[in-house]
Order: structure tokens, then C-alpha cells, then sequence
């Protein structure tokens, strides 16, 4: 679904992105975790075409998509959502779900400047998917309120909403779980994993390691920039590098009480 | 389908149309026709404005330029004697098509011109032509090189027609002739056709404002909504914020040069003061007054200052007024720049360590 | 083109090319330390020149010039004050229509005072026909006190800015506006300051160069215009660029009317803005990573 093969971002003489190279296989999740500044936004961003590439390929759906601006690979069936939550404001949580079916829809300018009947069904259409996507994640409820006014949650929701009503084959999601409490990760995990059962491939960013353990397929640690390890959970959990970065060397094992999620 | 609520506010804004025009017959006024043709002229530029941006949040310092280009070419056209080269391959072949027409000047001498329907589409294509080419770079800019950037453009358009003897250099053109948009409809500045210009005027704007409406409540404007909510996330949606803006863009210049056209036939001229600095930031100060997102708002606000404007009331403090007019909304009531600040605001938070 | 026609186009590139400069430099000023572009910069200009010749009725021309900068500058002062200093968190954009609005006030209020005619302030030294002998052509004096006089301004402010506490101050202010409250500077007075100097230099500006290229209630917009392509070749908020900038605007401006009708003449500056603003908008001099760093 999703191939990089050395892939290099440098930002003057920061080397964000170092010689990343993996692959997502269809309807999995992957997950891609690392400290902070470890370059993961901006591997995400590079993915979606909000950066370009200093140097590399990424291969999506077998075709080429580095450099192409994100609109275009939104066309081609990747969509996402945003860490801190993006919503169009201004607009209700209805209507932007709505124009998350921008890419299925077709009524251009001259179409929509005079009104022509065929947009009405297309309309008709846009608004009854988005509603049928609202209800499916529990907040249908919220359809004509104001986007940005709703709480946290509801509006991470929504942008989900959004995301999938574009019917995405590969989606982005970027701390999907950040800002949420226990019951809510548990709930944001089940849906993922719905999402994936449903033939989306999901890849995520993400710190919540709970979370990343209990869904995730396959996971790929960064750090600094390049690319540590990219194995199942379970053998993640056990690769030395990563328990490296994440809790120092082993003579701070003892010194920390507890808890080897947080990255330092 | 329930019929859309903005049709009937259109149908009630017709309604008064009508309801002004028996009024001024039954008072006596019908000299106000005039100058409410003329402000509805100038009401089809601003609402063109209006979209550009309260929509797009694009600030267009130089607007005035695309109704000089409709106007000058309209009139130039329809005006200039091309017996000189009525033998070219050219016009040759604008004689078969019956783009052409031979008229008398004043004194009895035949003149060759262009008639005024062709004229016009070439003066709006030329517009949505010189738009096309100039929104690919100017619309990458942001904040004040963009006011900059059309500021000189509207500057660069006025210097060209003050210059150049085709276009009438400091006195402009006149003797432009009427425009028949089909038998018995003639746009001209005849006060025996005063009532029926008042309602070609009206209609024009009329068409054009549901247009936009139209557009607004489409999928296109929901579109364009988005990019002013987040027009990164509006990227990842798959909206090409880019050429959407460009369209809004040619659009708008497609309003005013058609504004600009229009007027050059029920003037019966057209001079350079028309292209002015001047008459760009009156533009912009009426799309700020009215709100910039608010196709209504700009609309009444566009007829009335206009109206105003022309019929003398502000005497010779005309540029003034719309001077402090712009002055004080900035100060007191940004609204829709208001819109455009939280968009900035928006930005400005999106931009944590680590984005 | 012979010698002496190419000197006098080279004088008249100088000429107008440092009055742009100093136009752009009082651009700079005010941007270095609010990062507002104030349109009415060439108002300033105008106004310096229109008060030196009604002041002339009363007093010396020495003495009028000086009473000209000084209320420039209180009406300088006067802008910041009333319109700019208690707006709070200003978008770029939206000052610059504000800057926009009070040009036009200050044209209209001119029109009023002034009157649409054509005045020019005597020459300083003789009269129209003076000319004295440089490098095999001849050239008005007053050329020469144009020249002059900016350069000194341009020197002085160099100096100021370099030297005097109160010009560190005002460069502290520019950097990073947080920090210098911080130690202790009172940032506001300093951005008052800032539209009184810019002010000031534009006043004189004017006066000096009114002999030349006489004054009119509009003069204003134009000079802003150029004054504004020379500040964006030269990269925003840097003088020392601006003057070459200026200089290579005036030049080419002049140099245009051998191949343009004169009438395009002041189109040539609004094209090379365009070009520039397209191209590469943070000038010759400036670099595109300090440009994108600036919030536009």
C-alpha cells in the first residue's frame, strides 16, 4: 500500500528524516513510535505531501507521491487527521464531515454557479454519507453545532468522520489518542481496529503506548530521525535499542520508579 | 427540495427593485434612476469584490484595474476606427462573422468598429486572460506584499491607459455607443430609455448575485469555507486550495470587467480616473463595511455609498470619506478581517515545537 | 548617447535613487521596530515639502525647512498615537489598510489646505538656471544638495543606530520586542520615536528635493510605491541594502526613457516590484530563510 525507500528530509543542517525506509502492507495497522523530536510529524507530513522530500521515494498504491501536494494524494485515497485537531471553523460538525466527501464528489464551479439539478442528488447524497458516518461514531448528535465549540473528544470525532468520509484506502492518523483519558483510548483503539477490519490500512503516529501495543500490527521506532527498529509488538517491547531511547541506559533502570512509557 | 431560502430574499430584493422604480415614477424622481443604474453597476464589481475576500480572504488593492480593462476595451473597441485595416486577415474575418459594425461619426465620415457584443466578451476574456496570468504569483503572497502586488497592478493598468492614445490618454474615451443587447433592450445613456437601462442594470446585478449565492451554497462553496476554516486541512482533504483560489480570483475580475463594460455603454465613455488607486481602496472600504464575508452586506452597502458617492453627497470630500470609511472599520470593526485573524490565530497555535 | 546625456541621466538616476532610499529607509524604520508597513510614508515627503513653502511666507528657507521636519514629525508622532499605538495584536494586514486609509486622509486634508496646484520651494543656491560644471556636464546645485543632504541622513542614522544608546535601544526593539521590555526599554515610546524619525527624514526629504521635482497634494502614493520596491529589492528592514537599492531603481528609472515613452516611466518601478515580489520577495539582499522567519 504504502512503500518509503530512503527517505532523507534536512531542514539547513538538521537531518529531520534519516534514510527512513519501510513498507505498510494493506489493511494493517502500523504504528510509528520515538521521542519527542524524533522526526515522526515530519515523516507523517513528508507522507501526506505537506513537505517534500530532500531526497528519497515514497511509493503509494505503487505510484509515486513525493513532491505532489497534498490535495493530489488526498485524490489518490489517503486521507488523515491532524495532532492538534484541524476542523474548519466556522462551519458545523456536519459540514465539515461533508467536506470530507470533497474528493467522492464531482459539482465544480460552473455546475455549482448555476444550480444545476444533478448537484441536488450529488448534495443530497454528500449530507446523507456524512450523517451515516456521524451516527456510526456516536456523534451524529452534534451534526449542526458549531465545529470548534464542541468538546475535545467530540471534535477529534468529528475530524475522524471527516477522514473517513473521503472512503480512504490508506489513513493517517496523528495521535489519534493524545488528550484522551483511559476509557477513551480503549474506545479510539476499538474503532481503529473496526477501521482496519473494514479493509482501510491505518498507519499512526502515536505516544500512548498502550494503545500502540494493543492494535498495532507492526510498529517502526525513530529516533533522531532514522529509523531503530520495525518489528511485531511483542518484539519491539523486547529490542534493546528501543528500550534504550525510552528509559536512558540500564543504570537509570533503577533510578526511574515505574513506568517505561513515558519518553524521556 | 425545499426552495432555497436565498431565492426568496432574492425575490424580495427584486420586489423593492421594482417597488424604487414605481415610486420614482409616481414622485417625480425618476432622476435617481441614474445614479441607482449606475451604483447597480458598480454593486456587480462588489459583490465580484466580496467573494475574493470574504471567501478567499484575498485583499485585492487593485481592482479598479479589471473594470478599466472590461471598460477601456469595450469602449475602445466599439469606438476606433479600424477602416485602416479592414482589409487584414483579421478583420476580414470578424466582417464575415458580423463581429463588426459600420456606424457614422458625428461628421458623416463612415467608421469601422467592432460591435459591442463581441467587444464585451473580448473585454471580459482579456480580464479573466490578464487575472489567469497574474493570480498564479500574486496569489502565493501574503499580507502586505499581496495589498503591494495589486496595489501596482491597478497602478501599472491606470499608468497604461493614461498613456497610450488608443485609450484616450488623460481624456479618456467617449462617444462610446450604445450596446443592444437585443431588440428593444439597449444599453445607453438616452433618458428616454432610463426605466429600461434602470432594470438591464438591476438585472445584471441580480443575475450575477444569484450566481454567487448559488456558488456559495455549493459544494465549491463549502469548499471555500473550508480553506478559510484551515486551509491545511482543507489540503488533506482533497481541495486544490490553490487553483479554487485562482478561479475566485478570475471571477472576480470577470464581475468587474463586466461592471466596467456595461457602464463604458450607459456612460457613453470611460476615462482614466476610472482605473484609479482611489477607486480600488472606495472598493475594498465598501466590501470592508459591508462585511467581508456577507454577499447582502456588500451589496446594499455597495448601492447605497455608491449612490451616494454619486449623487454628490459627500461633496468634495468623496475619496475622503471612504478613506476614513476603511480607517475606521479596521480600527473598531475588522469583522471579516476578524475571520481572516482567527485563521491566523489558528495558525499561529497549529505551530507548536515538533509541527 | 553621448557623455554628457549619459551624466545627466546617471545625476537623475542618483538623485531620485537616494530620495526612494530615504523613503525606504523611513519604511525600514517604522517595520524594524512594529513590523507594520506604514503607506503613509510618502505623505511625510509631501508634507515636508507643502508646509517648507507656506512657512516660507514667514520665515528664512533654513528656518522653514526646520519648522517643516519638526511638525512632520508631531504628525508622525500624531499617527502612532491615535491610530496605531492601542491597537493590540495587529494583523499585518490589517494595518496596512489602515496605513492605506490614513495616506488618503492626509492627501484629502492637503487638498483642502494646499489645493490641487503644482508649488516648488526656490532653489537654494540661484535659480532654475543654475548649473555648475561636473565631470564634463553641467548640473543644477540643487542636484547636488539632494545628494548631500540624504547621505548625511543616511550617514547619521548609521551612526545613531550604531552608537547612541537610544538607537541600540531601537534596534533592541526590533529584534525581539518581549526581550527588550524585558531589559527594561519602554517599547512604546521607542515605536513613537520610530514614525517621528521616519517622519523627520521624509520631511527633509521633501524640502530638499522640491525644487527638483516640485510637490503636489498626491506626490505622496508614488514615492510610497517606490519607496516600497526599493525597501522589498533591498530586503525589508535593511537600510544599508535599501540605499543601493535605491540607487539601482533611480538609475534604471532614468536610463528608461531613452528606450520607453516617458509616460510609462513610473511603471517601470510598479514592474519591477511585481518581479520582485513574485521572484524572490525577500530581495537581492536578503536571504529566504531571515525572510520566512518574519511573520507576514
Amino acid at each position: 500500500m504504502l512503500e518509503l525507500q530512503g527517505v532523507h528530509k534536512h531542514f539547513g543542517g538538521l537531518h529531520a528524516v534519516n534514510d527512513v525506509s519501510f513498507r505498510v502492507l494493506p489493511g494493517t495497522i502500523k504504528a510509528i513510535i520515538g521521542p519527542n523530536g524524533a522526526g515522526k510529524t515530519t515523516l507523517f507530513n513528508l507522507i501526506a505531501g505537506v513537505l517534500a522530500p530532500t531526497s528519497g521515494a515514497i511509493t503509494f498504491k505503487g505510484s509515486e507521491i513525493q513532491g505532489l501536494k497534498p490535495h493530489r494524494i488526498a485524490a489518490l485515497g489517503m486521507s488523515r487527521t491532524f495532532q492538534n485537531v484541524k476542523l474548519f471553523h466556522g462551519m458545523s460538525a456536519l459540514e465539515n464531515v461533508m467536506v470530507g466527501r470533497h474528493i467522492r464528489s464531482r459539482a465544480g464551479f460552473l455546475a455549482g454557479m448555476c444550480n444545476l439539478p444533478w448537484t441536488w442528488t450529488e448534495e443530497r447524497s454528500i449530507r446523507h454519507r456524512a450523517m451515516q458516518l456521524m451516527e456510526e461514531l456516536d456523534i451524529a448528535a452534534y451534526a449542526g453545532v458549531e465545529a470548534t465549540s464542541l468538546a475535545f473528544g467530540q471534535q477529534r470525532a468529528v475530524e475522524m468522520a471527516r477522514a473517513l468520509a473521503a472512503e480512504p484506502d490508506l489513513l493517517l492518523l496523528d495521535e489519534p489518542a493524545a488528550g484522551l483519558n483511559i476509557y477513551e483510548t480503549a474506545e479510539i483503539a476499538r474503532l481503529i481496529s473496526r477501521i482496519r477490519d473494514k479493509g482501510i490500512t491505518v498507519l499512526l503516529v502515536e505516544h500512548d503506548m498502550s494503545l500502540v501495543m494493543d492494535i498495532s500490527d507492526e510498529i517502526i521506532v525513530l529516533s533522531f530521525g532514522e529509523k531503530i527498529a520495525e518489528d511485531r509488538p511483542e518484539a519491539i517491547q523486547r529490542h534493546p535499542e528501543v528500550i534504550k531511547i525510552y528509559l536512558g541506559g540500564e543504570e537509570e533502570v533503577d533510578a526511574r520508579a515505574g513506568g517505561g512509557t513515558q519518553p524521556c | 427540495m425545499t426552495f432555497p431560502k436565498r431565492y426568496l430574499a432574492v425575490a424580495g430584493l427584486l420586489a423593492m427593485v421594482v417597488g424604487i422604480q414605481q415610486l420614482t415614477a409616481l414622485t417625480g424622481t425618476a432622476y435617481y434612476l441614474t445614479q441607482l443604474t449606475m451604483a447597480a453597476y458598480y454593486s456587480l464589481l462588489i459583490i465580484g469584490l466580496c467573494l475574493l475576500m470574504g471567501y478567499t480572504g484575498q485583499l485585492s488593492l487593485g481592482h479598479a484595474g479589471f473594470f478599466a480593462i472590461g471598460g477601456y476595451i469595450s469602449a475602445a473597441l466599439t469606438t476606433h476606427d479600424f477602416s485602416a485595416h479592414g482589409d487584414t486577415l483579421l478583420l476580414g474575418l470578424m466582417e464575415k462573422t458580423g463581429m463588426l459594425m459600420h456606424r457614422q461619426s458625428l461628421y458623416g465620415e463612415p467608421l469601422l468598429n467592432v460591435h459591442p457584443w463581441p467587444a464585451c466578451f473580448i473585454a471580459i476574456g482579456m480580464a479573466v486572460l490578464v487575472a489567469l496570468v497574474l493570480g498564479v504569483p500574486v496569489l502565493r503572497l501574503k499580507g502586505h506584499y499581496l495589498a503591494m502586488a495589486t496595489l501596482g497592478f491597478g497602478i501599472i493598468i491606470y499608468r497604461v491607459v493614461l498613456a497610450s492614445e488608443f485609450f484616450g490618454e488623460a481624456d479618456g474615451i467617449s462617444e462610446v455607443p450604445a450596446f443592444n443587447l437585443l431588440p428593444g433592450l439597449s444599453v445607453n445613456g438616452d433618458f428616454a430609455f432610463r426605466v429600461t437601462n434602470y432594470y438591464i442594470a438591476w438585472g445584471l446585478l441580480l443575475l450575477g448575485l444569484v450566481l454567487l449565492l448559488n456558488l456559495i451554497h455549493s459544494r465549491v462553496g463549502r469548499a471555500l469555507r473550508s480553506i478559510h476554516g484551515s486551509e491545511e486541512a482543507a489540503e488533506a482533504m482533497g481541495v486544490d486550495t490553490s487553483r479554487y483560489k485562482l478561479y475566485i480570483f478570475v471571477i472576480s475580475a470577470a464581475f468587474a470587467a463586466a461592471a466596467g463594460s456595461f457602464l463604458a455603454h450607459y456612460n457613453g465613455g470611460i476615462g482614466p480616473s476610472e482605473a484609479g488607486v482611489m477607486k480600488s481602496v472606495r472598493y475594498v472600504a465598501i466590501v470592508a463595511v459591508g462585511g467581508m464575508a456577507n454577499l447582502w452586506g456588500a451589496l446594499l452597502m455597495g448601492v447605497l455609498l455608491n449612490f451616494m458617492s454619486l449623487r454628490g453627497m459627500f461633496g468634495t470630500y468623496d475619496d475622503a470619506v471612504f478613506g476614513i470609511i476603511l480607517i475606521l472599520i479596521m480600527l473598531f470593526a475588522p469583522r471579516g478581517i476578524l475571520s481572516l485573524r482567527m485563521t491566523n490565530v489558528f495558525r499561529a497555535r497549529a505551530k507548536t515545537p515538533g509541527e | 548617447m553621448d557623455s554628457s546625456l549619459f551624466l545627466q541621466y546617471l545625476f537623475a538616476g542618483i538623485t531620485y535613487g537616494i530620495i526612494y532610499a530615504i523613503v525606504a529607509i523611513g519604511f525600514n524604520i517604522i517595520y524594524n521596530t512594529t513590523g507594520i508597513i506604514n503607506f503613509a510614508q510618502g505623505e511625510f515627503l509631501m508634507l515636508g515639502g507643502m508646509i517648507s513653502i507656506s512657512m516660507l511666507q514667514f520665515m528664512p528657507l533654513p528656518l522653514a525647512i526646520a519648522v517643516a521636519v519638526l511638525v512632520t514629525m508631531l504628525i508622525g508622532a500624531l499617527i502612532e498615537m491615535v491610530f496605531i499605538r492601542w491597537i493590540n495584536n495587529p494583523s499585518v494586514l490589517r494595518m496596512v489598510v489602515i496605513t492605506i486609509g490614513i495616506s488618503i486622509l492626509i492627501r484629502e486634508a492637503a487638498l483642502h489646505v494646499w489645493g490641487e496646484s503644482v508649488r516648488a520651494l526656490p532653489y537654494f543656491i540661484g535659480s532654475a538656471v543654475t548649473s555648475i560644471a561636473v565631470f564634463g556636464t553641467r548640473i543644477s546645485p540643487q542636484v547636488l544638495i539632494v545628494i548631500g543632504a540624504c547621505s548625511i541622513m543616511v550617514l547619521g542614522l548609521s551612526l545613531f543606530f550604531r552608537y547612541t544608546s537610544l538607537g541600540r535601544e531601537m534596534r533592541a526593539c526590533s529584534a525581539n520586542r518581549r526581550a527588550a521590555t524585558l531589559c527594561g526599554i519602554n517599547v512604546k515610546n521607542k515605536v513613537t520615536l520610530s514614525f517621528m524619525l521616519s517622519a523627520g527624514i521624509g520631511a527633509l526629504a521633501g524640502a530638499v528635493m522640491s525644487p527638483i521635482t516640485y510637490t503636489q497634494y498626491d506626490n505622496g502614493t508614488g514615492l510610497a510605491i517606490k519607496g516600497f520596491t526599493v525597501a522589498i529589492l533591498g530586503g525589508l528592514g535593511n537600510s544599508l541594502a535599501a540605499v543601493a537599492a535605491g540607487l539601482i531603481l533611480g538609475i534604471i528609472e532614468a536610463f528608461s526613457v531613452s528606450f520607453l515613452p516617458l509616460a510609462f516611466q513610473d511603471a517601470v518601478a510598479i514592474t519591477i516590484l511585481l518581479i520582485i515580489l513574485f521572484l524572490r520577495p525577500h530581495g537581492l539582499f536578503g536571504s529566504s530563510e531571515a525572510a520566512r522567519l518574519k511573520e507576514f
